[in-house]
């Protein structure tokens, strides 16, 4: 089995907001630091590497790619300065894009698009909010369905309910 | 002359009250109301006035939102730093999840010309603007680098004799070329902050690493994410603390529900606001305790 090299997927890398994918020359000071990868199969460095080498198909079908925390240990450890977050951000833009997602966090991002918010709204917070003397029902978009109409032309214009399939 | 002038100016700006929209999130107002209600009560205390933030919306998430679409991510958090920008007011947050957003998209668009267009393009769908105006402060920084140690110690009138795991949490101090607020690797602040009620604040092993929680993982990965907490669980519990103080609502929820999954472990988890509304003597009542999974019996 030989794997085609896509000589464009650094670039989609840096077009999404990886602009240091290049600068890595492969020290593994993020794996060493990595705390995820003290627990996992996560290996920061192949990861940038396999970037680099235009592993386009390996990268974005990885389960791996999505064990990252965002603790940024790596991006301020890194000595060539290298924004590995930004970096793996990208790559799950990109994952996302060809249709890659998890079910948990689909159903956050499903939240977002319902509520406006990543945790949604029950009785019993309702009641534990009413007896601090808190409004029951936050002042944000919860509570105005203008602002949730202006937060849902946002997403309408980013498209976002289609990425996420909704 | 003109140092003069800029002197007097900087002076009559500290003795203004410092005035913030209240940016609640998700987890604080819909998990642990508490942690909202203790920082009001606290700030009012302190002589900071916090204005309702109305219309806002989840910052949006950079764990999930972020990794789904930057460029939603990003017109989501205008939308927000808009919305303070009208109101005439800075942003105040109590999570380390909405600090990390909304500082990240203000340092990327209020120095950026051309991607504020891009995102204005967007926020014009709703008439609104934003003219890259907004600052975004953490509670803990407002608190430290404004409000300052002695007036807080001042305020302790119920001194806490406790032995506290500090957790910062990833998204206060990293990462450093948006906010420099302590080095991430060996950080004072909150350590100093936790002292300042007279607790004392313990030394273990691995004290900087993540909770697990961010990213995404808790929410797919739970495995995973419980096993950066239990690792940082032991350290505490090795080290002796008794409870554990933090700045994050997701790293608090994290702790809190994360010791009733593994069992064996049963440090009380506080974010700081309501660590400084027990040390000042508010009533326990108020601390929106019942929604905590781990006991908090002080």
């Amino acid at each position: 089995m030989t794997a085609t090299p896509d000589k464009e997927f650094v670039n989609e890398i840096i077009a999404n907001g990886g602009e240091t994918v290049n600068m890595c020359f492969q020290c593994g000071t993020c794996t060493a630091s990595c705390p995820s990868g003290r627990q996992t199969s996560f290996r920061t460095r192949q990861l940038v590497r396999m970037a680099q080498l235009g592993m386009k198909d390996q990268v974005l079908s990885s389960e791996e790619l999505w064990y990252c925390t965002t603790c940024y240990t790596c991006t301020e450890r890194c000595p060539r300065k290298v924004a590995i977050v930004d970096i793996l951000i990208a790559m799950r833009n990109l994952a996302v894009a060809s249709g890659n997602m998890f079910e948990g966090h689909k159903k956050t991002a499903t939240s977002l698009i319902k509520s406006g918010h990543t945790v949604p709204i029950n009785d019993d917070v309702k009641a534990q909010r009413a007896a601090l003397g808190l409004a029951e029902v936050p002042p944000t978009v919860l509570a105005s369905d203008k602002a949730k109409k202006d937060f849902d032309k946002i997403l309408e214009a980013t498209g976002f309910n289609k990425i996420v399939g909704e | 002359m003109a140092e003069t002038k800029s002197k007097s100016k900087s002076k009559a700006k500290s003795k203004a009250k410092a005035k913030y929209a209240f940016f609640l999130g998700c987890i604080a107002p819909l998990r642990y109301p508490g942690i909202e209600k203790s920082t009001r009560d606290v700030c009012n205390a302190l002589g900071i006035e916090l204005v309702d933030f109305e219309d806002a919306s989840c910052c949006p998430a950079p764990g999930v939102i972020k990794s789904f679409d930057r460029k939603t991510w990003l017109a989501a958090a205008a939308r927000n730093l808009a919305l303070a920008e009208k109101q005439g007011v800075n942003i105040l947050t109590i999570c380390n999840g909405c600090y990390g957003s909304l500082a990240d998209a203000a340092h990327e668009l209020n120095h950026d010309e051309e991607l504020r267009k891009d995102v204005n393009a967007i926020l014009a769908e709703i008439g609104m603007e934003y003219k890259g105006g907004t600052t975004v402060r953490h509670f803990a920084d407002v608190l430290f680098n404004d409000i300052g140690m002695n007036a807080i110690k001042k305020a302790v009138t119920n001194p806490l004799e406790l032995k506290v795991a500090t957790f910062y949490g990833c998204h206060f101090l990293k990462p450093t070329d948006v906010k420099y607020l302590d080095d991430p690797e060996n950080p004072r602040m909150l350590d100093d902050m936790v002292e300042a009620t007279g607790a004392s604040s313990m030394f273990r092993k691995d004290k900087m690493m993540c909770c697990g929680a961010g990213g995404g993982l808790r929410s797919e990965f739970s495995d995973f994410a419980m096993k950066f907490t239990e690792e940082n669980l032991k350290n505490m519990k090795d080290g002796g603390a008794e409870a554990i103080v933090d700045i994050c609502p997701f790293c608090h929820l994290q702790f809190d529900r994360g010791q009733q999954e593994l069992k064996g472990y049963d440090m009380p988890v506080l974010h700081l606001s309501q660590l400084y509304a027990l040390a000042m003597g508010m009533d326990q009542n108020d601390l929106g305790l019942d929604a905590h999974k781990t006991p908090v019996k002080l």
